[in-house]
């Protein structure tokens, strides 16, 4: 398995870095070029690319430039240091995971309110709808405030802004996965005369994990989302929201791209333990439908 | 779901000498539908009355009403007139009581489930406890040659196999009746000879009360005591064929070709001509 998929992971992350190179030399040429003619002196155009490749402050920082920062940043300071960019990651995992939890019982009883009882659907489902259409980053300087007037602040906002971006898929992939059951298997449940609750336990819930599963993943990658972007508005010295933030006052582009790919990366391994818990916790998922 | 509660835990009582010979008792049961512009009528008339121990066939063409008819005795359909009794109760509270076992069409299994806790799950159900629920299963699938499959996932089983642990969980809380609905029409000739085998032996063994919803006349006429013919929609009986007094009980697959198993075929067939012949 592994060693037929590792020529063309290679490939496709060779076609990205090469493109990402490309876009350095292209977007940054302009500035170089500028310097090159200040420094008076005649230049070559492997001169120029050379240029493009070690600037200051490229629009576009090439992928050797971030990975150093990364590694000075990561292993020249203690992880509790406001240097380090693990210590900034962790500040947005814990506000992006409490607000993950947050969601997912939000997310998931609604879903169980909206399947059990048909009222809620059409009561409820229009104000959950409507709620994803404001956008995130009009409603959340707003939370932040209100609940900072309340005494609320830290970590208890950026949770919130990251559940309010995180329980609408899983509302929606749960509902669908409650009412997922066969027919026959809701008949042969009444054979039984098993209860509701029962019922409910025993055959809906089991029948919804690979629909909630799914809606984990994408709800998770978007909690961490609403973490990052709660960060901004809170004025907040930790979590990759303000070093995207203070990158972004002080020009300093290569600090940005670092923590963009610490967020991804951190999206990247929230997903896959998402994946790994969905292994565990439901047996047969490898086998397919019935 | 029902407002009645469920039964606990009592299993259904073997039936004593006491107990009513006749099991399922239908009177002028007639069941109509109303579809978005015009009434359907599934069932007309409709009266059967099916004894301990038999094993009665439902044949017709497709939408006769054979599986509406039974799905009524099992109270998941409501009749629109006539009275169906089950074990001398009404068929909600024989489904209270857990009479019945059914097996549908399909095998109806949980796949996140191993086959032993397909075959557990109406014993978890009832409450039984979990020593004895596995113990109750692993007997079942021995019944249906399972052994040794207690652990697979129902997709790593072939289509007869499934079918068969749906068997071993309709009867693992052992009720005195068994109702199938087509239990092998989506099986290969082969595989359905076999099964069919299986399920007679199994009758003899268990002697429980069987209703079977079938297409097949060869396979109505090899496992019936009764073979009960039906009329294209709506449904009614056309015959009622005893199959008891010319077939032994303990049967093979070689009496299909005696001519007594030809002879019974023959007038089912008749009787299906018969009810298909005022449709053209």
């Amino acid at each position: 398995m592994t060693t037929k998929h590792t020529l063309p992971v290679a490939v496709m992350a060779l076609a990205v870095l090469v493109l990402w190179y490309a876009g350095a030399v292209w977007l940054n040429a302009p500035m170089a070029t500028d310097a090159l003619n200040r420094a008076g002196q005649g230049w070559t155009t492997a001169d120029l690319i050379r240029a493009t490749l070690a600037m200051k402050r490229p629009i576009l920082p090439t992928p050797d430039q971030v990975a150093l920062d990364l590694y000075n940043s990561l292993t020249g300071y203690p992880v509790t240091s406001i240097r380090n960019l693990l210590y900034h990651t962790g500040v947005t995992a814990g506000a992006a995971l409490a607000g993950f939890g947050m969601g997912v019982v939000l997310g998931v009883a609604l879903a169980a309110g909206i399947v059990q009882a048909r009222t809620l659907e059409s009561s409820l489902l229009p104000w959950v709808i409507a709620s994803q259409t404001v956008p995130i980053l009009a409603i959340a300087p707003m939370i932040v405030v209100i609940l900072g007037n309340l005494g609320f602040t830290g970590l208890l906002p950026k949770a919130i802004i990251a559940a309010y971006l995180c329980f609408f898929p899983i509302t929606i992939g749960m509902v669908k996965g409650l009412r997922s059951a066969d027919p026959l298997t809701l008949d042969l449940m009444r054979t039984y005369s098993a209860g509701t609750a029962q019922t409910f336990r025993l055959l809906r819930l089991p029948a919804s994990l690979p629909y909630l599963f799914t809606s984990l993943k994408i709800a998770v990658a978007a909690s961490v989302v609403g973490a990052i972007v709660a960060e901004l508005p809170t004025g907040g010295q930790a979590g990759l929201g303000a070093r995207l933030l203070s990158g972004s006052y002080y020009g300093q582009t290569v600090q940005i791209w670092s923590a963009l790919v610490m967020a991804a990366l951190l999206s990247v391994t929230l997903v896959a333990a998402v994946g790994l818990a969905e292994r565990a916790l439901v047996p047969g998922a490898r086998g397919g439908a019935r | 779901m029902p407002a009645a509660q469920p039964a606990p835990l009592t299993l259904v009582p073997p039936a004593a000498d006491t107990a009513p010979r006749t099991i399922v008792d239908i009177r002028n049961l007639t069941l109509t539908y109303q579809a978005a512009d015009h009434p359907v009528y599934a069932l007309s008339d409709v009266s059967l009355s099916i004894a301990k121990g038999d094993f009665i066939s439902l044949i017709g063409p497709s939408g006769c009403g054979k599986t509406t008819l039974m799905r009524v005795v099992a109270d998941l359909e409501q009749p629109t007139s006539g009275e169906v009794t089950v074990n001398g109760m009404t068929p909600e509270q024989a489904r209270l009581k857990r009479a019945y076992g059914y097996v549908f069409q399909a095998p109806a299994l949980y796949p996140w489930r191993t086959v032993e806790r397909n075959v557990m799950l109406p014993l978890e159900i009832m409450g039984m406890p979990k020593a004895d629920r596995q113990q109750r299963a692993r007997e079942q699938l021995d019944l249906v040659g399972l052994s040794g499959f207690e652990r697979k996932f129902p997709w790593q089983l072939s289509g007869g196999m499934q079918q068969r642990v749906s068997i071993a969980r309709a009867l693992a809380f052992n009720p005195d009746l068994l109702l199938m609905d087509e239990p092998f029409g989506a099986l290969d000739e082969i595989t359905r000879d076999h099964l069919n085998l299986q399920l007679t032996r199994l009758w003899l063994s268990t002697r429980k009360t069987c209703i079977f919803v079938t297409h097949s006349i060869a396979e109505a006429v090899f496992l019936s005591t009764r073979i009960v013919v039906m009329s294209p929609r709506p449904g009614r009986i056309l015959d009622v064929i005893d199959c008891d007094r010319d077939l032994p009980r303990e049967r093979t697959l070689d009496i299909r070709e005696s001519p007594e198993f030809q002879r019974i075929a023959h007038r089912v067939r008749e009787g299906l001509m018969e009810g298909h012949s005022y449709d053209d």
